[in-house]
């Protein structure tokens, strides 16, 4: 698939927006579970201390 | 054992006698609910005949969710319900009896009264017989399933709305179901399929449901 | 040669285990998800209907996918303890929930996200957009009844029994839903009818539920060491961790 430029990869054919706006959510609510589990780790190891 | 049943049953009719208002209460509560809608989305009589299977069957279910916290509650408080569970009958069998007479009291009253609310719905007359049906079919269903909810939210804090979360999704193929044979009758399909298929879902959940709920009491009640 | 099946039925021996595992799966899964968003976006060719909105698909089925798919491990490992009373069982299926919660609101939003350009609207209720709605409420529904009982032997055994009650009835709500949506919608096409798909555009989105696949037991595997540490707080292993932890 050959796109051409960076431009018309983001652009997505017109829907850029709803392509990356669920690619960006997907990545930003999979961060935050790994960012809340880090938390969550710490403060059990904390609380064993 | 049949004798022990029927004590269950007797007992808990002679209690819901004595505290009348809690049945009514849920039966007046159904009935507010489904006078709502229309004050909701307006009189137009056309559109009222087209949601009133549906708008009974759900304020039937919030009504069912509503009494539900009377199933064990009472009979937890006053230590019977341990009682019951010590018992030579099978706790399957008690917890069958129970939601029987707990559909006697609150799941009937909504049954029988909804062709008076259907008709300020303006739904068709001859279409009656299949909504009423559907009730009667379905309200056991909802106490069945939601007996299990009650036992395993007995005696928690927040009790009443954690119930609702956990009872819902459950309950919707059972309103998907009991609503679309009302519909299917108004659009002229007919509702035997769908009375059919709850009339097999009562029986499962008839044969189920009242183990998983003794399961969950002797989860709870521990 | 016979196995020791429960070796690492401890939480004890579990615990570094799982965190090898973590290691291993989450490396495995940024790898096949590189190769899977490869072949989605610079392989497969542009959709004749649908134009390029379609490779909103390299999410949504594989969170559909794996959002059914915890339920049922998590229900497997709720079950597995009710019967044989193992705690290690009742940690993981409380471990399972909140990715499985998660994966679930991703197909939602991806499912809003793609019928917008599609269909017009942000929500169309079709059958498996609708069933994954009621199947997040029943993700919730057991997140909430584990956090509102104190006692983690009664919370797990609880859980439990909602969880089987639930699996038992996903494919009752899928049949329903199905059946409802084709009588009220007729001859509209739903979100469940892929476009025919090119040979390319299915690998890549196999490979993107292997890679979701192998994130899960990642994340599933660090939250079940964060459940042993906070439930098993009071033993020796944990205390001996916690210090070497510094």
């Amino acid at each position: 698939m050959n796109w051409g430029s960076l431009d018309n990869f983001l652009a997505m054919g017109g829907y850029g927006l709803y392509v990356w706006g669920s690619y960006a959510v997907t990545l930003a609510l999979i961060v935050a579970e790994l960012v809340m589990l880090a938390r969550r780790k710490h403060n059990a190891v904390g609380r064993i201390r | 054992m049949i004798a022990a049943l029927r004590c269950v049953i007797v007992r808990d009719l002679r209690l819901a006698a004595r505290r009348s208002s809690d049945v009514l209460t849920v039966l007046l509560f159904f009935v507010i609910v489904v006078s709502l809608f229309p004050l909701g989305v307006g009189p137009d009589p056309k559109l009222l005949r087209v949601v009133a299977p549906g708008v009974l069957w759900v304020a039937a279910l919030l009504a069912s969710m509503l009494a539900l916290g009377r199933v064990f509650a009472q009979d937890h408080a006053d230590g019977t319900l341990e009682q019951m569970m010590m018992g030579a009958t099978p706790l399957g069998l008690v917890v069958a009896a129970k939601v029987l007479a707990h559909w006697l009291v609150t799941g009937l009253p909504l049954v029988l009264i909804s062709p008076i609310l259907a008709l300020q719905f303006d739904f068709p007359q001859d279409l009656l017989g299949v909504l009423i049906l559907s009730l009667a079919l379905g309200t056991p269903i909802l106490g069945l399933i939601g007996a299990i909810g009650a036992a395993l939210t007995l005696g928690l804090r927040g009790a009443g709305a954690l119930l609702s979360l956990l009872v819902l999704p459950l309950y919707v193929p059972v309103l998907i179901i009991g609503a679309g044979a009302a519909d299917a009758a108004a659009s002229g399909l007919g509702g035997q399929a769908q009375l059919l298929i709850l009339g097999a879902m009562l029986i499962v959940a008839a044969a189920f449901a009242p183990w998983a709920s003794a399961a969950a009491l002797r989860i709870s009640v521990e | 040669m016979s196995v020791n099946w429960f070796k690492y039925s401890s939480p004890q021996t579990f615990f570094p285990l799982a965190g090898r595992l973590a290691l291993g799966f989450g490396a495995l899964a940024v790898f096949t998800c590189a190769v899977g968003l490869y072949l989605g976006f610079f392989v497969a060719p542009t959709d004749a209907q649908q134009g390029e909105s379609y490779r909103i698909i390299f999410i949504h089925v594989p969170a559909a996918w794996m959002s059914m798919f915890l339920y049922v491990v998590m229900a497997f490992w709720a079950g597995i303890g009710l019967a044989f009373n193992t705690r290690l069982s009742g940690m993981m299926a409380s471990a399972v929930a909140p990715t499985g919660a998660l994966f679930t609101f991703i197909a939602l939003w991806t499912g809003s996200l793609w019928g917008k350009p599609a269909w017009g609207t942000w929500w169309v209720w079709d059958a498996r957009l609708t069933s994954e709605l009621i199947l997040l409420f029943l993700y919730f529904g057991f997140m909430a009844l584990q956090a509102a009982i104190d006692d983690p032997r009664r919370a797990d055994r609880a859980g439990a029994v909602l969880a089987l009650v639930g699996v038992v009835n996903v494919p009752i709500i899928y049949f329903s839903v199905k059946w409802w949506n084709t009588l009220h919608q007729g001859a509209s096409v739903s979100l469940t009818k892929a476009p025919t798909m090119a040979a390319t555009m299915l690998a890549g989105m196999l490979v993107m539920i292997f890679a979701f696949w192998f994130y899960s037991i990642a994340a599933v595997m660090l939250r079940a060491r964060c459940i042993m540490l906070e439930r098993e707080r009071a033993s020796e292993w944990a205390g001996q961790y916690a210090r070497g932890v510094a």
